[in-house]
């Protein structure tokens, strides 16, 4: 039986078309990407995570079930919306925006969990970690958690919990267990560090239900299949609605799950261009980013070779970003890659113009867009500008804002 | 300078485990560093760990995050950890450097082999680097003629310890839990299994750290082992001491009180 189109395993990948999934080498790299750099005591997890995958990935019994939640729980397929007020900023290039932030809780973080979280049942284990940056992983996680009856406890940096106090209460509403991280730079990062401290001591009933694209083997290839869904349906949705490929996809890049699962069905299309939107922060030049792929260098953490903002004796650098989401020092191995060969491009997109394009879209088209998203909306103006009328953008709109009410009343003053 | 070779042929001649211990660089000052670990081998360490203070220790549990917080905050750097390497070497004890792998991989394999053997360091422990990440490290390591030393776990299954044991020269470090770095009040009873495992695989020696305080706990440890590993207990004295000398004063109690219990 050959699974449908929007399935994990495409007609293609049964055919054989190894180049269409880009997986990585059976180390985990992507080129000299990826990898695993983990201490001895996680190997034999991570060895069962990537060995469970396998046989899941290739059981329709495990496919159907991911796809009848998709569909019934998170609201999948999700709409493509064209959006012609906001694009007259756009030099008059058609704009259309995946509406990532129509699932359910309101971003492209639920397909990953959806899948993981099926994926802990398979492993037979009870309970679930995870870190969060703004929020919407954690809160995905504790709804997945709920639903199917998980133990769950989220690391938040201390002072991500603050600038997202509203999903704090949202994922203790839902049953989990929010713990704020106070160490090192109180973010993502180090959100990371204390969820992988975690699995290394309760790795025998625990699955670390890591949220993006980045980590060890097999996480960038799992996280990446169970997002990609979004990438396979707008591929489809905008070939009926303007009969042709898209010139640009574009992107937000935190740590890179929202931009994989939008890409991944569009890299063997040679036409595409990629574009993921790092956080520029206060500026490229004033040391205060999370400009990893722009301004970042070869390095590991945690442990994957990819590009890291660190210092010249390897020392990670504490990024900033406006957008929660975004504010990480490193980035998933397989942008790294795509960079490398060139196929993607990625630029920056500074906090100015993120809660520009953020306002914009509001009062353009009545869509209150996520900060990390405002990222990609920013860089399609400028790619608009470039590309000129003719031209079609698709845009991963990955989450809705709402939870980002109270940066915004701060930078607005509203 | 001692070869880690030395101290094992040593210890076994004497019927005793060798007594390793564990201070990060630049903690809890610069040459506190150096006072400190030389307090330890005068006390009787055979081994001295360097640790190289990195940003993110994942395998670190809360008493050696603070240490090396601490010590990033007074602007320790890779120099500082190599004239740290000098000064205890020239104590007599093996001394090694702990790092997390990116820090070497950003200062370049050869040359950090090279500026550890010249700083008198006679090999590294690097508890991120898998044995397949491991080549560019064993060859820069060869060269330069220092010892490398790997982790096992409780965890890990025949396989993947001969894996890691193939990696090891010097001594193969058992972990004796599944879990981060920090004094436990018992020595974890999956220890002695790991230990009996990896020798069964490998005639190096094999040292338990991870969870040990105490005397006692290294007299248990040393019944079944080669080496015992000592490093948040001599932090915690550090940290909650008043001042620095009465901190290496009770780092050097604790270092006798080990090293009475690896004779034991
Ligand atoms: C709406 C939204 N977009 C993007 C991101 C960034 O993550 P990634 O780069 O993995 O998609 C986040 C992370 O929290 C998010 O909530």
């Amino acid at each position: 039986m050959t699974p449908k189109e929007g399935t994990l395993i495409t007609p293609a990948d049964l055919a054989g078309s190894g180049a269409q999934r880009n997986d990585p080498d059976i180390y985990g790299k992507f080129g000299r990407f990826g990898g695993r750099y983990v201490p001895e005591a996680l190997i034999p997890a991570l060895d069962e995570v990537a060995a469970e995958y396998e046989k899941a990935k290739n059981d329709l019994g495990f496919v159907r079930e991911f796809e009848h939640l998709l569909r019934t729980y998170a609201g999948r397929p999700t709409t493509l919306t064209e959006v012609p007020r906001f694009a007259e900023h756009a030099g008059g290039a058609r704009i259309l925006l995946k509406r990532e932030d129509l699932t359910h809780t309101g971003a492209h973080k639920i397909n990953n969990v959806l899948g993981q979280a099926l994926l802990t049942k398979r492993l037979g284990k009870r309970r679930v970690i995870a870190e969060t940056g703004a929020g919407q992983h954690g809160v995905a996680t504790a709804t997945a958690a709920a639903l199917m009856g998980l133990e769950c406890v989220i690391y938040m940096g201390a002072v991500d919990c603050e600038r997202q106090a509203l999903n704090v209460a949202r994922m203790k509403l839902l049953g989990a267990t929010v713990v704020p991280v106070t160490n090192g730079s109180q973010t993502l990062k180090d959100a990371i560090n204390e969820a992988f401290r975690d699995w290394v001591a309760n790795v025998d009933h625990t699955h670390y239900l890591f949220g993006t694209v980045a980590g060890p083997h097999p996480f960038p290839e799992i996280v990446r299949d169970f997002a990609r869904i979004i990438g396979v349906e707008a591929r489809r949705q905008v070939l009926e609605l303007t009969g042709r490929m898209p010139d640009a996809v574009c992107a937000a890049v935190g740590g890179g799950s929202n931009a994989m699962g939008i890409f991944h069905a569009f890299v063997d299309d040679a036409n595409v261009r990629l574009y993921g939107y790092e956080a520029g922060g206060r500026g490229a030049d004033t040391g205060e980013h999370a400009l990893t792929l722009t301004q970042g260098s070869e390095g590991v953490l945690h442990g994957a070779r990819t590009f890291v903002l660190q210092d010249e004796e390897g020392q990670t650098l504490e990024s900033h970003s406006i957008s929660a989401g975004l504010d990480y020092p490193g980035v998933g191995p397989e942008h790294a890659w795509l960079k490398d060969i060139g196929r993607a491009t990625y630029e920056g997109v500074t906090d100015k113009e993120a809660m520009e394009a953020f306002a914009l879209l509001a009062r353009t088209e009545g869509i209150i867009p996520a900060i990390e998203s405002s990222h990609a909306l920013a860089g399609a103006l400028r790619l608009g500008r470039e590309l000129g009328p003719d031209a079609v953008i698709l845009v991963n709109l990955s989450g809705r804002g709402d939870k980002d009410m109270g940066t915004a009343m701060k930078y607005f003053n509203l | 300078m001692t070869t880690l070779q030395a101290v094992f042929d040593k210890a076994r001649a004497e019927d005793r485990a060798a007594l390793v211990g564990y201070l990060p660089a630049g903690f809890p000052t610069k040459d506190g560093a150096i006072a400190a670990a030389t307090a330890m081998v005068e006390a009787g360490c055979d081994v001295i760990e360097i640790g190289l203070p990195y940003s993110d220790p994942l395998m670190d549990g809360p008493t050696i995050q603070d240490a090396v917080h601490r010590s990033l905050t007074n602007g320790t750097r890779i120099a500082d950890v190599l004239r740290t390497v000098e000064g205890v070497a020239k104590s007599g004890a093996a001394t090694l450097v702990m790092t997390y792998w990116n820090p070497i991989g950003r200062y370049g394999a050869e040359r950090f082999a090279r500026d550890l053997a010249s700083a008198g360091g006679v090999g590294t422990i690097t508890p991120d680097l898998t044995p397949e990440e491991a080549e560019p490290w064993l060859a820069a390591s060869k060269g330069a003629g220092i010892d490398t030393v790997f982790l096992v776990a409780p965890s890990s299954p025949e396989e993947r310890i001969g894996k890691v044991v193939a990696c090891c020269t010097g001594f193969v470090y058992a972990a004796s839990l599944m879990g981060v770095t920090g004094a436990r009040e018992t020595v974890n009873a999956a220890a002695e299994g790991l230990v009996k495992r990896t020798k069964s695989l490998t005639s190096l020696p094999v040292c338990v750290g991870l969870g040990v305080g105490n005397g006692d706990q290294a007299a248990e440890i040393a019944a079944y082992a080669d080496g015992v590993i000592v490093g948040s207990a001599f932090i915690r004295r550090l940290l909650d001491a008043p001042d620095e000398k009465s901190g290496i004063a009770a780092v050097r109690d604790l270092a006798s009180d080990l090293a009475r219990g690896v004779r034991r």
